[in-house]
């Protein structure tokens, strides 16, 4: 395969070539950086939905009640769902499949399970990669499923353009709610399993943080779902459409996506830059004679980092 | 560099029994692979689907229920239509209970090979590292 043939099968809406594609980039492919360099231009400006939350709040199961309802206007809808990597064996057990049951063979859903492969963050290294590829395809939105996340794994508000940030009741108190992090990177947020005992509480926790704090435009709303019977999940839906229609109308859109073009910027700037010197200095034997001296007490890091920008760049700059 | 082995391990069909799909998906995951598990209950045509959209190297079918010479071959009929190809690019396996006399039948329609009850699950995964139809350098 070479990239005119895989551009050409993504073109022509072959999921074959799509699902290669991702490999290529998930593998670290020369092929496949190419790939996405060149089905970046013929990005077609689908509609990103971030889902996020702790483990066994039901993210799955959302997605799954979310695609249905999507497909059901009419939109066509790239699945992403992050599973994390072991740290020992770099294995991965990628479950997101088992909740997602009625909509495997539908034409307009393409589905990819990813693992985190050591990227902290909620999101595997390439996740802004695999939304170029899928954009391309042609899917009207791309929904990216995060790994259950703790506090402050905060990557999907890079490339969403909306985040919906799932709870479930009894995960906390009131304290947890004012707490930095996960839950300001919310646009919308979802108390799933609202027919468990402590769901009206975890809404008002949350509408009582919303209260502390002045919005400007966009007011997160608190949608209670019971996602495994569907249940409000055309509220959820459309509250998120309805953020979307603000980010267009106020502009907020064009400042997000030129944020997340930054930030995979610094990502393929430090790929080049600090992946490579690093790379180098082990094979060359440097970083060993550093680490060494750190060890022995003979240097300091920061000595040792200005050594290596220094060897490598021939100027620190 | 060498890529990072995908494989689906599915259940095709109406059997509930899932403990040894669970115990080769563990045993995979643990030799450094991603195993994508499909959950229960899943008709060969989407079990095709989920092998050509997280594009993997093997796909390990897991059956219990006595309906193998059926259900199997029809998942690798259903692989060649998706992926548009008669030469299959990914590794066919199956486990669980499926007697002996059977198991020509299945090599005959393009399960590459069955481990019966017993097999160790370092043989399997020895097998399955030996045995890749795809480059993974």
């Amino acid at each position: 395969m070479d990239v005119e043939e895989i551009l050409e099968g993504i073109e022509a809406k072959k999921r074959t070539y799509l699902a290669r594609a991702i490999s290529l980039v998930e593998d670290g492919s020369p092929l496949g950086r190419e790939v996405v360099a060149r089905a970046f231009k013929s990005k077609k400006n689908a509609k990103v939905l971030g889902i996020t939350g702790a483990p066994g709040v039901g993210k799955s199961t959302l997605v799954d009640g979310l695609i249905g309802k999507l497909r059901e206007r009419g939109g066509s809808v790239g699945v992403i769902a992050v599973d994390p990597s072991s740290p020992f064996t770099g294995g991965a057990i990628l479950g997101d499949r088992v909740r997602m049951r009625s909509r495997t063979l539908d034409e307009g859903v393409f589905f990819r399970s990813l693992a985190t492969r050591g990227h902290l963050g909620g999101l595997s290294r390439h996740t802004a990669e695999v939304i170029v590829l899928m954009d391309a395809f042609g899917f009207d939105y791309i929904v990216v499923e995060t790994v259950g996340v703790g506090q402050s794994e905060v990557d999907v508000m890079k490339y969403a353009h909306s985040v919906v940030v799932v709870l479930a009741p009894g995960l906390g108190d009131d304290i947890q709610a004012i707490k930095a992090g996960i839950l300001e990177i919310g646009d919308v947020l979802c108390v799933n399993k609202a027919d468990l005992p402590g769901a009206e509480r975890t809404r008002k926790e949350l509408e009582m943080m919303l209260g502390l704090k002045e919005f400007e435009g966009w007011k997160p709303p608190v949608v209670e779902t019971i996602a495994s019977s569907g249940e409000g999940l055309d509220r959820l839906l459309e509250s998120v459409l309805q953020h979307q229609d603000y980010l267009v109308a106020s502009g907020l859109l064009e400042k997000k996506v030129r944020e997340s073009h930054h930030a995979v910027l610094v990502e393929y700037v430090k790929r080049e830059t600090l992946d490579k010197i690093m790379e180098k200095a082990e094979s060359d034997g440097t970083l060993d004679r550093i680490l060494r001296d750190l060890v022995e007490g003979a240097g300091d890091p920061e000595s040792g980092a200005r050594a290596l920008v220094e060897k490598y760049f021939g100027t620190t700059i | 560099m060498s890529r990072t082995i995908r494989v689906l391990v599915g259940k095709p069909g109406l059997d509930g029994h899932d403990r040894g799909a669970k115990v080769i998906a563990r045993a995979y995951r643990d030799a450094g692979m991603e195993v994508i598990y499909s959950g229960l209950h899943r008709t060969p045509e989407e079990l095709a689907r989920m092998a050509v959209e997280e594009d993997v190297d093997v796909v390990a079918l897991s059956i219990l229920s006595g309906a193998h010479a059926t259900l199997l071959p029809k998942v690798v009929d259903c692989l060649k239509k998706e992926k548009g190809s008669d030469q299959l690019d990914v590794l066919i396996l199956a486990g669980g209970i499926i007697p002996a006399e059977d198991v020509a039948f299945l090599k005959e329609h393009g399960i590459d090979e069955v481990f019966g009850p017993g097999t160790s699950t370092e043989e399997i995964v020895q097998y399955t590292r030996t045995h890749l139809k795809r480059e993974i350098a």
